[in-house]
């Protein structure tokens, strides 16, 4: 997980540049690191354990459709990353002042078994993670 | 905890269980909206090599399971909704939707689990496809559809939907029989590259893997049904294109007799079972 | 607009106060990856819902930001708070310019 000095530089100014890019465009650009994703999400804070619990199947039937979901009480964004995937970026759950428990389920894409990664940004501007691997079969007749 | 599971994962790799089935819950009992769905029963006198019938359900992994069970969750009602639309729209030189003659699709209540069956000023085995086609082409003026197709499957999935619940009951006998023992005739047949039958996967080995897929009985009391390998509802037909291509075999034609009759007598060996349109499948 | 686009949201017709209530989405959206070529090797262009929000009468509930790695016909499920009756906006946002809304209201006693 180092970063070397001319990464950050491209970095930063990838983060520049990317702000002013419309998000389809952004959501284009697969090139992004698992690293680089985390670092965005986080400004290069660390990421310790709490208050965060990331609900998978362990084994899922079809990679096409995996359901997860995620909570965190304390939690202002969650965001989820699967970082296997040719685009580790999958979603970024972010709670506002009418949203109840700070907690989402959606359905996933898991090109193959993975670990999948739930960092959540706290109150506090702290961030906490869990992770959990999931193990993707392959299809028999029926995948 | 997590912990624990990346230790249990490792034991299986380790001992190399057999993954889906441990994780397949097949005592787990299916209900849709609040209503019991029959997902194994005795089965049908005819069947010679079963005592028990099961759903496809049965064989699927909790978390496959759990989307049937809500309508909300079901992936499939997205094109049931869409076939509501197609139901209610007006189309052909008669000026005519489904609706205009039949009101709700409510008033076919039933005849999911009839189907297919004899038709006697057409003389011949209909799927419900050809209702639909009769009524577009005879009643509305339309163009048929095409089977297998997501405006033919959304509209035979609501019209399936209605008797969810209902129990299968195809009829065997009389001028249909002999399209029966053709059915029947085809499920042993081995063919294509591989030598297989229907029979070999869905008779003599559900339960057990292949590759990583759990075998099941090959009932189609669910269809169509939505699979989350293509995101899509699937017809029987599809379905049996798609099992011939995995035995390398040359698919007989969609709507062909030979998959009308292979219909039959599938449907048959699910008599007892509920419908489930739409079921939620791998 | 792409084609068969097709909103479902399922939000209890009431509730009391300060509840916190379930809220379960779903789109019918192919959610093209990007990753996929076509019969000719050419590259299938990236197009799927990119963000989703939830707003209650102004005030919002939640934000999505989508990728890819999204399934096809996006499902979410979330839980909100309603101080008062009225009425829930669902938007999603198609890459291809498109924005589909509905909205479902909500009695509060």
């Amino acid at each position: 997980m180092k970063i070397s000095r001319r990464k950050v530089v491209v970095l930063g100014a990838s983060a520049v540049s990317a702000s002013l890019l419309p998000i389809n465009l952004l959501a284009q650009s697969d090139g992004q690191s698992a690293e680089d994703i985390i670092k965005e999400f986080t400004g290069g804070a660390n990421i310790g354990s709490g208050d965060i619990m990331l609900t998978t199947p362990e084994i899922a039937e079809n990679g096409n459709t995996v359901p997860i979901s995620v909570e965190s009480k304390k939690a202002t964004a969650i965001k989820i990353l699967a970082l296997g995937n040719p685009g580790p970026d999958v979603v970024t759950f972010k709670f506002g002042p009418l949203s109840a428990t700070r907690s989402a389920s959606t359905r996933i894409r898991l090109r193959k078994t993975q670990d999948v990664l739930a960092i959540a940004k706290l109150e506090d501007g702290s961030f906490i993670q869990d992770i959990q691997k999931v193990k993707v079969t392959i299809g028999g007749c029926g995948g | 905890m997590i912990f624990a599971k990346k230790i249990f994962i490792t034991l299986f790799m380790i001992f190399g269980l057999n993954l889906s089935n441990a994780s397949a819950d097949e005592s787990a009992e299916l209900v849709v909206e609040g209503q019991p769905i029959l997902t194994r029963t005795k089965a049908p006198s005819h069947m010679e090599n079963i005592d028990e019938v099961r759903s496809g359900w049965t064989f699927r992994i909790k978390e496959t399971q759990a989307l049937q069970m809500d309508d909300f969750e079901n992936p499939g009602m997205i094109f049931v909704d869409k076939g509501i639309d197609l139901w209610n729209k007006v189309e052909g030189s008669k000026n005519k939707s489904c609706a205009s003659c039949h009101g709700d699709a409510s008033e076919f209540k039933g005849l999911r689990t009839v189907m297919p069956k004899w038709n006697a000023s057409a003389g011949a085995l209909w799927s419900m496809e050809d209702h639909v086609n009769n009524c577009r082409t005879e009643q509305m003026g339309a163009e048929p559809l095409k089977w297998g197709k997501a405006p033919m499957d959304s509209i035979v999935a609501l019209i399936g939907l209605q008797s969810r619940g209902m129990t299968m009951s195809v009829k065997i006998d009389g001028e249909v029989q002999p399209m029966w023992e053709l059915g029947k005739e085809l499920f042993y047949t081995r063919v294509g590259q591989l030598d297989m039958s229907c029979a070999n996967c869905h008779e003599d080995n559900y339960g057990v893997m292949i590759r990583a897929d759990h075998l099941s009985q090959g009932q189609i009391n669910g269809f169509p049904t939505y699979r989350l390998k293509n995101a899509k509802l699937n017809s029987i037909h599809a379905r049996f294109k798609g099992c011939m291509k995995n035995i390398r075999a040359t698919p007989y034609k969609v709507g062909g007799d030979e998959f009308r009759a292979l219909e039959l007598y599938v449907a048959s060996r699910g008599n007892g079972l509920s419908a489930e349109t739409p079921s939620v499948r791998n | 607009m792409a084609k068969g686009v097709k909103p479902r949201i399922k939000v209890p017709k009431q509730a009391s106060a300060g509840e916190a209530i379930t809220i379960k989405t779903l789109i019918s959206h192919k959610m093209e990856t990007g990753l996929r070529k076509d019969a000719d090797g050419n590259k299938i262009p990236q197009s799927i819902i990119n963000r989703f929000t939830c707003d209650f009468n102004g005030s919002n509930v939640v934000d999505f930001d989508m990728k890819a790695g999204i399934s096809v016909n996006p499902y979410f499920q979330f839980e909100a708070v309603v101080p008062e009756s009225g009425e829930f906006k669902f938007t999603w946002y198609d890459d291809d310019g498109s924005v589909y809304e509905k909205t479902k209201k909500i009695t509060v006693s």
